[in-house]
């Protein structure tokens, strides 16, 4: 299985790059993956949604669609493609440590 | 007497009707089809109305020509499912109860869940090809129109038949060569996926044909809005696409009264076992087609390959038994590409589609992933199987789950 390297760690990622296991994720390393995906800085408003979809997840199983997202934490899709530009779902996930959202196949 | 009940009569309601219907005792058991339409549409076929390949009659057949006689089938709409009191209720005002329950509603589009789509431009300049009207609409746009800026546009994923997006930007390649004016259609694709289809290895192979027949190919492009006026659509990072016709896959959505039944999830998809095709949290309901909310594509043939698995399933939970088959995903698409040749693809869950030979290993006659001749038959072929063997839940000489044999990575 493929690695990327976050804070002198290497850590396991699945095909689509997103990590492999939930337990290697925290604050810090999601910080990190926020980088990499071109997001210098994760607001309060970040914070909320990563929150809510690793909240999802355990609840579901699955990370959450960006109509449910829209749906549930309150956000206007607008507003998530500002704070997490060209695929919110997708890039959300990415950051809280969590596979890609079923709905994206 | 116990009573089966499948809601929907399309491709897969109708699939299970007719297996179901040749093997449970008439004595025992009484069903009942309910669906809102007499009409039957080979949907597969809505693809070759805009250019001109099929018309209206082509693809229609009366519903009651795939019912056999004894099965009650009911035209109404439904109003909803009370699955904790094993009942259905309808529009019709007809309450039926079932013990065992099969929902084949399928899915619809939504053109009106995007801002601006339903405006003023809507099947003036604004078409879809996933309905009846949409298609004959583009059919009588094509002819008259002298060229311009075509403009393909995915919604959303996930939506019914993902390479028909491809089919049609391809068909329309040959359609305009053969017209004469292919110089003067600039066509482009534009999908929210980050490459031209689901699966990345298609993804490429795909890509360079749309790179070879010179059609413009723009990804992660997740449309906000048609902007009527300046006739452009804009995507929700304010990126805009300017079009002279557009053709739009609209959000597909399930069924509404699956919304009101409180049993599916933001689309009105169900949740479903991907293995057993039951739906989850109940031991009498089986979900089969487009209704399912299955991470495999929505098509015919993901139909059919569930409805041999729906059928071993069924026979096991009645006689008391434990689910055994298990449904792996397995799509099996015809890629018309234009100019009398086809692609095909072969895939399920675990394995994208790879190159090689169908069905027979080494011998094919249709080759996976090549452009050929052959496989554009294969299509051809598929809409007399589809009235004559699909429907009518006879065996096709396709295996239901995925095989390796013949691919190679």
């Amino acid at each position: 299985m493929a690695t990327i390297e976050i804070l002198g760690k290497q850590l396991e990622v699945d095909a689509d790059g997103n990590l492999a296991n939930l337990e290697d994720w925290n604050e810090e390393v999601a910080k990190e993956l926020a980088k990499m995906e071109g997001i210098e800085e994760l607001t309060e408003k970040h914070w909320s949604i990563l929150n809510f979809m690793r909240k999802e997840f355990q609840e579901k199983g699955t990370a959450p669609s960006i109509r449910r997202l829209t749906k549930e934490s309150g956000v206007s899709t607008k507003e998530l493609y500002e704070l997490f530009p060209k695929g919110p779902a997708k890039k959300a996930a990415k950051i809280a440590g969590l596979p890609k959202p079923k709905g994206c196949i | 007497m116990k009573k089966l009940v499948i809601l929907g009569a399309g491709a897969a309601g109708t699939m299970m009707l007719n297996k179901l219907y040749a093997v449970l005792d008439r004595d025992e058991w009484q069903i009942t089809i309910v669906d809102q339409f007499e009409t039957h549409y080979y949907q597969p076929g809505f693809l070759f109305i805009p250019f001109g390949i099929y018309t209206r009659k082509d693809v229609i057949k009366p519903k009651r020509d795939f019912f056999p006689a004894g099965v009650e089938a009911i035209i109404s709409e439904i109003d909803k499912i009370v699955p904790e009191e094993n009942k259905v209720l309808l529009k019709n005002n007809r309450v039926l109860s079932y013990d065992y329950l099969i929902i084949a509603t399928g899915t619809k589009i939504h053109p009106e869940e995007t801002e601006g789509m339903k405006g003023e431009l809507w099947h003036k300049n604004i078409f879809d090809f996933y309905t009846i009207e949409g298609a004959c609409a583009l059919a009588d746009f094509f002819k008259h129109w002298e060229g311009g800026k075509l403009v393909l546009n995915i919604t959303e994923m996930p939506i019914k038949c993902p390479v028909a997006p491809l089919e049609f930007v391809f068909l329309a390649d040959w359609y305009f060569t053969e017209r004469g004016i292919r110089d003067k259609v600039d066509i482009h694709f534009v999908t929210p996926l980050p490459g031209a289809f689901t699966k990345p290895k298609a993804a490429s192979v795909l890509g360079d044909f749309l790179d070879k027949k010179n059609i413009r190919l723009t990804t992660d492009f997740n449309i906000g809005r048609v902007d009527n006026e300046n006739k452009k659509i804009v995507s929700w990072d304010e990126r805009e696409i300017p079009f002279d016709v557009l053709v739009t896959i609209p959000t597909n959505m399930g069924d509404e009264a699956i919304a009101r039944s409180g049993m599916g999830d933001e689309l009105n998809f169900i949740p479903t076992d991907k293995h057993t095709l039951m739906a989850k949290g109940y031991d009498n309901i089986f979900v089969i087609g487009d209704a399912t909310d299955l991470p495999s594509s929505k098509a015919g043939s993901v139909a059919h390959f569930e409805s041999d698995i729906l059928f071993e399933n069924f026979l096991d939970v009645i006689e008391g038994r434990q689910p055994k088959a298990k449904f792996d995903g397995h799509a099996n698409c015809f890629i018309e590409s234009g100019f009398g040749k086809g692609i095909l693809i072969d895939f399920n869950y675990d394995t994208e589609p790879l190159p090689g030979k169908f069905p027979l290993p080494g011998v094919g006659p249709f080759s996976l992933l090549e452009e050929t001749k052959m496989n554009h038959y294969g299509k051809v072929m598929f809409r007399w199987m589809y009235w004559n063997s699909l429907l009518k839940g006879k065996e096709l000489p396709i295996e239901s789950n995925m095989s390796m044999a013949g691919k190679r990575f």
